[in-house]
C-alpha cells in the first residue's frame, strides 16, 4: 500500500511547472525583488498554463487537481521566486472558501470566471487587532431585508491592490468569537471598499500587502458563503487544505537554497580544497538535506490525507511548522555559507533567507502551528 | 493535412554522460530524458501549422527504449494529435532509425503532407536521419531551416549557413522540413494540455513490424569511453624583463613541438 512513486501525470505535471519557475520566475526574481513590482506578465502566462487556481474542481472549469498535484506545483512555483509564488497562491487560499462552503451557484458565480480568464483574489482574515487570534475579529455583518451590510478593517491583505475578488471573514457579533464568525465574497467595484497603500516589506516584495476598509458595504444575500456563523467552519477547512500548500512553498525556497549551496560549496576553494570538503560545510549540507526529505513527506502525507478524505488539521500544522521553520534554518545556513557573499545582493541566497521568515508568520505563525498540533495530539 | 513530426529522446544537457560499466554504451540509469531541443522547434511548427488549418493532424513519432515515453507525452500534452512509439534500443543508428520512420509513417496509412523534424539530434550529433528518410520517401529536403511560410501547397524556407547568410528555397509539399533554433519558440506544455495528454493515442510497434531487421545496421559501436583528461597547463613567469627573451623562445619551442600548433 506504501508508495513514494508520482504518477505519469504528476510527474509532468512537476516538469513543466518546474521548467515554468526556471525559465520565467527565477530570471526575473531579483528585479521583482528590488522593484517590488507585482508581475503581472508572469502571472498572465501562469494562468494560461493552468498553474493558478489549482483549488477549482474540473466541474467548474478548473483542471481538478488533487491536493497532491498542488503541493506539486507549489513547491516548483516557489523554486522559482517564493514572493511571486505567494500571489499565486493567495488565489488558491482565497477561492477555497468557495470551493469548501459555496453553493453550487456561488460556485459557477465566483469561481468560473477564474478559469475563463485571468483574475485575482484575496484572502482577507487578518485585521489591525487581530492576528493569531482570528476568532477575535471584529469586522461585522449586519443583515438587511435584501443582503449585509459590511463594516471594518482589514489588514496584511496579500493582492489586495489587484484582486477582482475579496472573501471576507466577518463576524456578527465579536463576542461570539468562533460562533459569530461569517465569510462573504465581495467583488471589485463594490462601493465602499477603501484599499490602502502597499506596505514596503523585508521579503516577498513583489506579492502586494496591503491594509483594507469597508465602509457600509452592501453585499447581496447569495454573498454570504453558507449560513451566517459558518465562517469558523469554512475557515478551519480551507486551512487544511491550504496549509499543506503554503508548507511546499516553504520546501520550494528550501530546495532553491539547497541546490545553491552544493553548487557553490564545490567551487568555493580555502584552505586549498573545495569548501564541500570542510566537514563543517559537509554537515550543514547533510542537514539541508534531511530537513527538505522530511518535510516534503510531512506536507505529501497531510496532502494525501486530504485528497482521501482523512482529518489532517494535525498533520497540516506539523507539515507548516516543520517545512518552515526548515525553510528558515536552511537559507540561512545557505547565506553562512556563501560567507561574505552570501550577505551580498549579487548573490542570490540572502533573498532566499528573507522570503523564508514570511512562512514561519502567515497562515498561522509557527508558535500558532504547535498549539494546534499540542491540542489535537493532547485531546 | 496529415504532417509527421520526428522527435528523438536524448540525455537532458545538464546530465553528466558516463560510459556503462562494460563500455558498450552510456549509462542509461540515471539518465533524465528530454526532448531533443531542436525538436521542439519541429512540434513547435506543426502546432502553429495546425492553429492555421485545424483540420491538419499532426502524429510524433519516437524510434527508441520504452522505459520513458516524455518526450511523445509532452509533444501531445503541448498540442500533437497522436503518437507513435517504435521499441528499439537507444543506440540505434541512423540508416536503422530512418528506416523504421519511413515504416512507421507508411503503417498509418496516411500521405504524409510534411514531415518535420530537428537538424540534429543533441546527443549523438549524426545529422543524417532526416536527409536519409527524406530519400528513402523519395520527398526533397531542406535542414536548418530558421524561417517557415506555408501558402496552399507553395512552402518558402529559410535556411541559414555558415556566417549566418541566408538561404531561401520554395518548394512544395508533401517535402521534409529539419528544423533550427530562431525558427519559432516552442510552447510549454500547459496543465489541461497533460490532462488532455492522456487521452490521445499512442500506438508501439517493434522493429519488426515496421519493416527493420539486424541486418539493416550499418554502425556497431565497438567501444566507449570518456575522452582523456586534459593535462594540467604549463605557466611561465615572464615579469622579469631580463629573462622575456628566453621565455618568449621557449613558449614558441612547445607551440612547435609539443602542442604543434604553429
Ligand atoms: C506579507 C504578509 C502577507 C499576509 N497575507 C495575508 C492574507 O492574504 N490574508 C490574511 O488574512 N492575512 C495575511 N497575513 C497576516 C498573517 O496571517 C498574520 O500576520 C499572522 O497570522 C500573525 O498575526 P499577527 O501579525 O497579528 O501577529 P500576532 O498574532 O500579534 O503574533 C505576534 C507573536 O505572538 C505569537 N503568539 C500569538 N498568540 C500566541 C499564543 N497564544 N501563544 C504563543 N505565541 C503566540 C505569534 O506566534 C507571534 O510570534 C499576511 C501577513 C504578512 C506579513
Amino acid at each position: 500500500m506504501l508508495n513514494f512513486e508520482l504518477t505519469q501525470e504528476q510527474k509532468e505535471i512537476k516538469e513543466m511547472a518546474l521548467k515554468f519557475a526556471k525559465q520565467e520566475m527565477q530570471p526575473k526574481a531579483t528585479e521583482h525583488d528590488q522593484s517590488a513590482k507585482f508581475p503581472i506578465d508572469i502571472f498572465k502566462k501562469a494562468w494560461e498554463l493552468g498553474l493558478l487556481n489549482t483549488c477549482i474542481p474540473s466541474e467548474f472549469g478548473g483542471n481538478g487537481f488533487s491536493v497532491v498535484d498542488g503541493t506539486l506545483i507549489t513547491e516548483c512555483l516557489a523554486y522559482g521566486c517564493m514572493g511571486m509564488n505567494t500571489s499565486i497562491m493567495s488565489n488558491d487560499l482565497a477561492l477555497l472558501p468557495i470551493v469548501i462552503g459555496g453553493s453550487k451557484e456561488q460556485k459557477e458565480k465566483f469561481l468560473r470566471p477564474f478559469t475563463e480568464s485571468y483574475k485575482i483574489a484575496s484572502f482577507c482574515l487578518t485585521e489591525p487587532s487581530n492576528g493569531s487570534d482570528a476568532a477575535g475579529i471584529k469586522t461585522l455583518i449586519k443583515e438587511t431585508p435584501d443582503g449585509y451590510i459590511i463594516n471594518g478593517e482589514k489588514m496584511w491583505i496579500t493582492n489586495a491592490g489587484f484582486a477582482d475578488l475579496f472573501v471576507v471573514y466577518c463576524t456578527i457579533d465579536p463576542k461570539l468569537k468562533h460562533k459569530g464568525i461569517c465569510a462573504v465574497v465581495i467583488e471589485k467595484g463594490t462601493p465602499g471598499i477603501e484599499i490602502g497603500k502597499a506596505e514596503k516589506k523585508m521579503g516577498h516584495r513583489c506579492s502586494d500587502t496591503r491594509g483594507l476598509r469597508f465602509n457600509n458595504v452592501k453585499i447581496a444575500k447569495n454573498h454570504l458563503l453558507g449560513n451566517l456563523g459558518d465562517g469558523w467552519k469554512i475557515a478551519m477547512k480551507t486551512l487544511d487544505h491550504s496549509r499543506p500548500l503554503i508548507a511546499s512553498s516553504a520546501i520550494g525556497g528550501a530546495q532553491c537554497a539547497y541546490e545553491h549551496s552544493i553548487k557553490y560549496a564545490k567551487e568555493r576553494i580555502q584552505f586549498d580544497v573545495p569548501i564541500a570538503r570542510h566537514q563543517a560545510i559537509q554537515f550543514m549540507i547533510a542537514n539541508m538535506a534531511m530537513k527538505i526529505e522530511a518535510a516534503r513527506l510531512l506536507t505529501q502525507r497531510a496532502a494525501w490525507m486530504l485528497d482521501h478524505g482523512i482529518k489532517n488539521t494535525e498533520f497540516a500544522s506539523m507539515a507548516k511548522a516543520f517545512a518552515a521553520d526548515s525553510c528558515m534554518e536552511i537559507t540561512t545556513d545557505a547565506v553562512q555559507i556563501f560567507g561574505g557573499y552570501g550577505y551580498s545582493v549579487e548573490y542570490p541566497v540572502e533573498k532566499l533567507m528573507r522570503d523564508a521568515k514570511l512562512i514561519q508568520i502567515y497562515e498561522g505563525t509557527s508558535q500558532i502551528q504547535r498549539m494546534v498540533v499540542a491540542r489535537e495530539v493532547l485531546s | 493535412m496529415n504532417i509527421f513530426v520526428c522527435i528523438k529522446q536524448v540525455p537532458d544537457t545538464e546530465t553528466k554522460v558516463t560510459p556503462n560499466s562494460s563500455g558498450t554504451y552510456i549509462e542509461t540509469n540515471s539518465i533524465k530524458w528530454i526532448m531533443n531541443p531542436y525538436d521542439e522547434f519541429a512540434v513547435e511548427q506543426s502546432l502553429l501549422i495546425k492553429a492555421a488549418k485545424p483540420e491538419a493532424n499532426v502524429t510524433v513519432i519516437r524510434v527508441g527504449g520504452s522505459k520513458d515515453t516524455e518526450a511523445l507525452r509532452t509533444a501531445m500534452a503541448m498540442g500533437a494529435d497522436e503518437a507513435i512509439l517504435i521499441e528499439a534500443s537507444d543506440n540505434l543508428d541512423s540508416y536503422m532509425t530512418a528506416k523504421a520512420l519511413k515504416g512507421a509513417i507508411e503503417k498509418t496509412g496516411k500521405k504524409p503532407d510534411l514531415i518535420l523534424t530537428g537538424k540534429q539530434a543533441i546527443d549523438d550529433d549524426c545529422l543524417q536521419v532526416p536527409q536519409l528518410l527524406a530519400q528513402m520517401l523519395g520527398l526533397p529536403s531542406v535542414s536548418v531551416v530558421v524561417g517557415f511560410e506555408l501558402a496552399g501547397n507553395d512552402l518558402t524556407l529559410r535556411r541559414e549557413i555558415e556566417g549566418g547568410t541566408i538561404e531561401i528555397y520554395k518548394l512544395q509539399s508533401p517535402c521534409l522540413v529539419a528544423c533550427n533554433k530562431g525558427l519559432n519558440t516552442p510552447r510549454y506544455a500547459s496543465l489541461p494540455g497533460i490532462m488532455k495528454a492522456k487521452k490521445k493515442p499512442l500506438t508501439t510497434y517493434k522493429l519488426s513490424d515496421v519493416g527493420v531487421a539486424d541486418a539493416d545496421m550499418r554502425i556497431k559501436y565497438s567501444a566507449f569511453s570518456l575522452p582523456p583528461e586534459k593535462p594540467a597547463g604549463k605557466k611561465m613567469d615572464a615579469m622579469d624583463a631580463a629573462k622575456q627573451n628566453e621565455v618568449v623562445k621557449k613558449v614558441v619551442g612547445l607551440l612547435r613541438t609539443e602542442a604543434k600548433v604553429i
